[in-house]
């Protein structure tokens, strides 16, 4: 295992990313008090200091427990998002490649005619048609009302290879039903793809989220990443020279997705071993 | 008393839908009868295109027909309901042509022969099985300890093709439908593969359907034989006769271009340029015209139908206009 | 006469965790001028990785493990990579296994050819160019048109056709083919084989066919070699080999060809190839050799040189 990840630095570099991430999430949950992410609990507009590390926002919050406290929230959106995303995808990605005929001209029909509408447009009309304010898990809901059309696409483009397969007639020959061939003949062999994919679909989540809560669609009392950049808009941050108020979500949100970019590629090498490095 | 597989007027096409130019002719108008009172060796021969992949999937159920009838114990395939489609599937087995492409990378070889062990319920407890999986193996030359529990990538090809035999005999199947099960095997091992073969119909008494491009090891190991060219039946009937005297031009070319271990060296008269892949439904004339050395005008014309040149050979081709046309083209008349 | 190719203790071994693998083991013989040479064997007996080394295209982690090539009287085993680069298709030229997906699908057929008259340092005119082309597509048989195609608008055959015309471009004076039929239908494997025949005899190159199939040498070799467990074991003029051929794998071959003459039992050669990592002691072939002996068992046997050309490998012959 320590072998390959040798080989695989994408994979090695991505998941060292974000366990250092993780790692500073953890010990901060110790060591900073989250209540401190709220408005009005610090003093304001505070350059880093031993004090406040990563400085405090005009709204009185200790960024340092933003970011602690935020991120989590923000991570929680896109895996949920992206979980479900692939989730739905997949289903109807193997029924649609699977059985195909007027089951795969359906879902092809309604996942093409999805991927064509400008995604964030649409989440926008959902998030402002919502009453109120969004909580993080509605944001999750809506995120992943789109997240499965892509999914849907390139696994059932996965599939459609796979079913041609030898072994795949072998098992139809074997007396094995649809359901059965699907899950333990062709799922088994998608496993590397499908988590590659998943990792795609969480960062795609992620991003959509973002992009939702910079635009002030979000849940406006959670500290996330994204709606700190929304007050960080709001408050003129940019102008007023408060550079360490924009630079902390930005470096996080980096981080963010180059692990999760990396990740992806090291498992896009897991699935196609004719993409692997030689020893 | 119903046959067990017939054939009744099976044709098979693909595409020729509105927006494409016409149809292309995987497998031509084809009646066949198989019986399994009487197991015997079937060989289908031909180049890549001329079918007799078709024919296979076909017989198996992999491909459904675009005109014309599959019948299973005189029901037709697509009709059957799920008891009879589980007898039909344990009646009628496979071996195919690849040795890699059938075993799931991600099961070990005991995969390919549990599942249809299980599904088909050849015994009544798992230690049963575990046996006949065992002596099945051993009945292929292979020992059990040394390919039980490995991957399929830990085997050789000829291991792999031989595990498939395996599969097939511990089925017990009426009739096995091999499609080019040792192209991909040494000279050494193929024989010994095909002699295994052999012994399942005469030993257990499983018909077989041979499908290769292989002449000579179709000669040495069936009774009968039907050659293919572009989707057509071209010559049928028992193996001897048509081998050591072939009528059809097509047949005369392919025996011709056998290379023998022979000191005598025999050189080509100079076909003509390559044929065309694609055939053409709508075309007319028979498919060998444009290669045949004995064309004549009415080939270009009319494409031929089967005629009973012999008592165990049927022939399509003009130059047999003379002798008697099969009744209502179907082979089974010609092979006993 | 000098022989236009000599190998001579050619040997290839390949880094495996459970040992030192010899895919091609001590390996000589000498090629004449314009002489058809077969190597055949079974998959597993280095007939191909031999053909490759010759050419010295072993990637890592095999390697050349010593041993001489000569080309016409000249070492060429110690040059460097960018000598081998002037020599390949210059000197000796490779129609290689899978001819027919060698050919890049995205360019057209004249283009690749030119390709190889550009690659080593030939410039013509445009008009120089296109007449070298179609006088090479016509001497392998293809139509002129066939230039400004594209490979998969060729047949199987055609393709093969057009890797013979690449590797004669620049008039080699060896041509190796590895398995250049394997994936066609005999009637088109004896055009393919007719063509390369007569090519060669125009070029007066001498070609090495290696392959599985014995009937394929039998009618177009001078000399076959039989290759086993990377060591080859029996060279002999092709009708000597047919009709009395000296070592009992090569008996064994031919028997285990089905004849279209009569039906009869067929014939296998019992147990399976060795590993090569794992050789038995003796002679490599004696678990399967119906007249091993002894001393098969217990001494592996050395090649030894029978006359012009020949050579065996076999305690009993």
């Amino acid at each position: 295992m320590l072998r390959y990840l040798r080989r695989n630095p994408s994979l090695t570099f991505g998941a060292s990313l974000l366990l250092l991430l993780l790692a500073f999430l953890v010990i901060g949950n110790f060591v900073v008090d989250t209540e401190d992410a709220r408005p009005l609990s610090v003093a304001t507009v505070q350059p880093p200091s031993w004090q406040y590390p990563f400085g405090t926002d005009r709204q009185g919050r200790d960024l340092l427990a933003v970011m602690v406290a935020g991120t989590p929230l923000t991570l929680r959106i896109g895996f949920i998002a992206g979980f479900l995303g692939v989730g739905i995808g997949s289903v109807l990605a193997f029924i649609a490649a699977y059985y195909r005929g007027w089951a795969d001209t359906i879902i092809r029909g309604i996942a093409d005619i999805g991927l064509t509408v400008p995604g964030l447009l649409v989440l926008i009309i959902i998030a402002v048609s919502v009453k109120g304010s969004l909580t993080v898990n509605q944001m999750a809901i809506v995120v992943a009302s789109l997240a499965w059309l892509n999914p849907t696409r390139t696994i059932r483009a996965q599939v459609l290879t796979l079913r041609e397969r030898g072994y795949v007639e072998m098992a139809r020959l074997s007396g094995m039903s649809g359901p059965a061939i699907i899950f333990f003949e062709l799922m088994p062999n998608l496993l590397p793809y499908l988590a590659a994919t998943l990792v795609n679909a969480v960062s795609s989540a992620i991003l959509a989220s973002i992009g939702l809560e910079v635009l002030g669609l979000g849940p406006l009392e959670a500290p996330t990443l994204g709606m700190t950049l929304y007050w960080v808009n709001y408050n003129a941050a940019i102008i007023n020279g408060w550079w360490w108020w924009w630079s902390a979500p930005i470096v996080v949100i980096v981080i963010v997705f180059l692990g999760l970019f990396f990740l992806t590629v090291g498992l896009d090498e897991v699935a196609n071993p004719r993409l692997r490095r030689q020893a | 008393m119903t046959a067990f597989l017939q054939l009744r007027n099976v044709r098979k096409t693909y595409g020729g839908g509105m927006l494409e130019h016409s149809a292309n002719v995987a497998l031509e108008t084809l009646s066949l009868t198989l019986d399994t009172a009487k197991p015997q060796i079937t060989a289908v021969v031909g180049e890549s295109g001329s079918g007799k992949t078709t024919l296979a999937r076909l017989m198996l159920g992999l491909t459904d027909a675009t005109e014309g009838q599959v019948l299973y114990q005189g029901e037709d395939i697509t009709r059957l309901n799920a008891a009879g489609r589980r007898q039909f599937r344990r009646d009628v087995q496979a071996i195919f042509q690849d040795p890699y492409g059938v075993y799931n990378p991600f099961y070990r070889v005991d995969h390919v022969l549990t599942v249809p062990a299980r599904n088909f319920a050849i015994a009544s407890t798992r230690a049963e099985a575990q046996q006949k999986i065992a002596d099945a193996l051993r009945a292929v030359g292979l020992r059990p300890e040394e390919i039980l529990g490995r991957y399929p990538h830990q085997l050789s090809g000829g291991q792999r093709q031989r595990i498939m035999v395996a599969r097939a005999l511990l089925l017990r199947p009426k009739l096995i439908v091999a499609d080019e099960p040792v192209s991909m095997v040494d000279a050494s091992l193929r024989a010994t593969i095909l002699a295994s073969l052999r012994n399942l119909t005469d030993e257990f008494g499983i018909s077989l359907l041979y499908i290769t491009h292989d002449l000579a090891t179709a000669y040495q190991v069936s009774d009968n034989i039907l050659v293919m060219y572009r989707a057509n039946v071209v010559e049928a009937g028992a193996v001897e006769p048509i081998v050591q005297r072939p009528q059809h031009p097509y047949t005369q070319l392919l025996i011709g271009s056998i290379p023998r271990v022979s000191t005598e060296r025999t050189s080509s008269k100079g076909e003509a340029s390559p044929r065309a892949t694609v055939n053409d439904a709508t075309a007319t004339g028979c498919r060998f015209a444009d290669r045949c050395p004995a064309v004549m005008a009415v080939c270009r014309r009319e494409a031929p139908e089967l005629h009973r040149s012999e008592d165990r050979r049927a022939i399509a081709c003009h130059l047999q206009d003379t002798s008697p046309t099969l009744p209502a083209g179907d082979l089974s008349a010609v092979l006993t | 006469m000098t022989p236009v190719l000599q190998v001579q203790g050619l040997s290839v071994a390949f880094e495996h965790p459970l040992g030192l693998v010899r895919a091609v083991d001590n390996v000589s013989f000498a090629l004449a001028p314009g002489e058809r040479f077969g190597l055949a064997g079974e998959s597993g007996s280095g007939k191909s990785t031999m053909a490759l080394a010759i050419l010295r295209m072993i990637r890592p982690p095999g390697r050349i493990d010593g041993g001489e090539v000569q080309l016409d009287g000249k070492r060429i085993s110690h040059l460097d990579e960018d000598g081998m680069r002037v020599l390949r298709l210059a000197g000796i030229a490779l129609v290689p296994q899978g001819s027919m997906n060698s050919l890049n699908p995205v360019i057209r057929i004249g283009r690749q050819i030119e390709d190889a008259y550009i690659d080593h340092g030939l410039k013509f005119s445009r008009a120089e160019t296109d007449s070298r082309v179609g006088e090479l597509l016509q001497t392998v048989g293809l139509p002129a048109e066939v230039a400004r195609m594209y490979p998969h608008e060729l047949s199987g055959g055609m393709k093969q056709r057009a890797c013979i015309a690449i590797a004669i471009c620049l008039r080699p004076k060896v041509i190796i083919a590895d398995e250049p039929t394997s994936a066609l239908d005999v009637v088109v494997q004896r055009q393919v084989m007719e063509t390369l025949g007569r090519v060669q005899q125009e070029l007066g190159a001498a070609v090495i066919l290696v392959g599985h199939d014995m009937g394929l040498m039998a009618q177009f070799v001078d000399r076959l070699g039989i290759m086993y467990a990377g060591r080859l074991v029996e060279v002999a003029p092709i009708a000597r080999m047919i009709t009395n051929a000296r070592h009992p794998y090569t008996r064994a071959l031919i028997d285990a060809l089905p004849s279209l003459e009569h039906r009869g039992a067929l014939k296998g050669i019992p147990g399976l190839a060795p590993l090569l990592r794992d050789l038995p002691q003796g002679c490599a072939f004696h678990p399967r050799c119906a007249l091993a002996t002894d001393r098969c068992r217990s001494e592996r046997p050395e090649v030894r040189t029978m006359g012009e050309g020949e050579s065996i490998a076999c305690h009993l012959a």
